[in-house]
């Protein structure tokens, strides 16, 4: 189970068009713990900076972690 | 190496233009340029410019040429630079060096973006194009997002304030009330920049640069030529242009620009100042905090002391250094290829007391940064009084 710390994190208002029907959505960079950091996307609660996060699936190869 | 000078400066306003194109604003600035300068095309021996996504905008390729062609300018070099916004700081710093080298004398530089014939949804779409679009881009990161992500981290790395970067804005809109050729000639209050509506958390709509359309020219010469052109040359004292990673995730420390630092100290030390000395700046502010993070980059205050400088009013048009007195890319606007060179005309103005109503008194050495994507591409320059 891949698992990280939030290092920054957003919540987008204003998507690109290919993710307009997905907003608002949260964005974080993940220092993941086995070394270096992701940006993925994130489900369930909202999360901030200094949360622990875990891998939660692969939506059309895109990753969302979530709050653990 | 020779000795450069800015000899002449041509800018359109910046915009929101249905009825133009983009081959007709870079021509009107180039021809203002030219004409500012007393030269005819085909004095010109080779053309420059910087253009971030015109064939995703408009649809045109080999856009050198193509608009060098309509001013008259035939048969020199003309290249097109992109290097996400700071595509004209590129193509200006490579124009110095085309001259300073002396394989060129008389040179002219410009930038072009057409941007409002597009959606916002599309611009966001072809913006995020700069980042990283194996990683950042693909899972949803828009260029407000980025530097959301950025902001976030300086605000808990040193405790910035929304207030402070909100201070940016208000005193940009202040400036650029001001600027005859400014996008947004609007004031906006402490309250209004606030209250925007949200775009990434916790940037609002007042936290952003605008989606404009709009040129910018300058004519480069050899310092020692400068007298054929015009009575009031400005010195190209320094200039460099840096790199660093293109994906924000990719980078050690997101609250710091190192392009932009290496960038400033390059600049610094051909110069022979030092960042005290620096009297005014244009700053690239396409994102409030991005102009808070510049003004700690470039030495003008400590690390994470950006905000407060800000909130302070201490860059303020009447206050010790000020920044974006032209009313930066928060009011100007910001047609992303144009940008750069856009900042050169600004600087150039006030060297030249030909800046109205923005007229600063301490006038005789400015700094111009220009930032491409979320820090991929820094140019600092450095101009001075002859």
């Amino acid at each position: 189970m891949k698992t990280g710390i939030v290092y920054t994190e957003t919540v987008v208002h204003a998507p690109p068009e290919q993710f307009a029907s997905d907003a608002p959505y949260q964005l974080a960079i993940v220092s993941l713990t086995t070394g270096g950091r992701e940006t993925v996307r994130i489900t369930g609660d909202r999360v901030k900076i200094g949360d622990r996060v875990e891998f939660a699936e692969d939506r059309n190869s895109i990753p969302f972690y979530r709050k653990c | 190496m020779r000795s450069v000078a800015v000899v002449g400066i041509g800018k359109t306003a910046f915009g929101a233009f249905p009825d133009r194109d983009l081959r007709s604003l870079a021509v009107e600035a180039g021809e203002k340029c030219l004409a500012d300068a007393h030269v005819s095309p085909s004095k010109i021996e080779a053309f420059y410019l910087g253009n971030f996504a015109g064939p995703s905008f408009v649809g045109q390729n080999h856009l050198a040429p193509y608009i060098a062609g309509a001013m008259g300018i035939n048969g020199v070099p003309c290249t097109r630079f992109e290097a996400a916004c700071a595509s004209s700081g590129s193509a200006f710093y490579h124009a110095v060096a085309s001259v300073a080298a002396g394989l060129n004398d008389v040179v002219l530089v410009s930038g072009v973006e057409k941007m409002t014939s597009q959606t916002t949804p599309k611009v966001t779409e072809i913006l995020a194009g700069a980042g990283d679009t194996a990683g950042e881009v693909r899972v949803g990161a828009t260029f407000p997002a980025l530097f959301a992500m950025i902001a976030r981290r300086h605000m808990y790395q040193y405790g910035t304030t929304r207030e402070q970067m909100a201070a940016v804005a208000v005193k940009n809109h202040a400036n650029g009330a001001k600027n005859p050729l400014a996008h947004m000639r609007k004031v906006i209050t402490m309250e209004q920049a606030l209250a925007g509506k949200p775009i990434a958390e916790p940037l609002t709509v007042y936290d952003c640069s605008l989606i404009s359309d709009g040129a910018a020219a300058v004519l480069i010469a050899p310092l020692e030529r400068a007298s054929e052109f015009t009575g009031k040359p400005v010195r190209v004292l320094g200039i460099a242009q840096t790199s660093d990673q293109v994906a924000l995730d990719a980078k050690d420390d997101i609250t710091t620009f190192r392009a932009v630092q290496t960038a400033a100290e390059k600049a610094y030390r051909m110069a022979g100042v030092s960042a005290q000395e620096i009297q005014f700046a244009e700053l690239h502010d396409c994102f409030t905090i991005a102009e808070i993070i510049a003004t700690e980059d470039l030495g003008f205050v400590k690390k994470g002391e950006g905000g407060p400088y800000a909130l302070e009013g201490r860059t303020c048009l009447r206050g010790e250094r000020p920044v974006n007195a032209s009313g930066g890319l928060k009011s100007k606007g910001h047609p992303v290829g144009a940008t750069g060179v856009g900042q050169i005309c600004d600087v150039t103005m006030q060297i030249r007391r030909e800046a109205g109503e923005l007229q600063l008194e301490r006038n005789s050495l400015g700094l111009a940064e220009n930032l491409g994507g979320s820090g991929a591409t820094a140019v600092v320059t450095i101009l001075g009084a002859v």
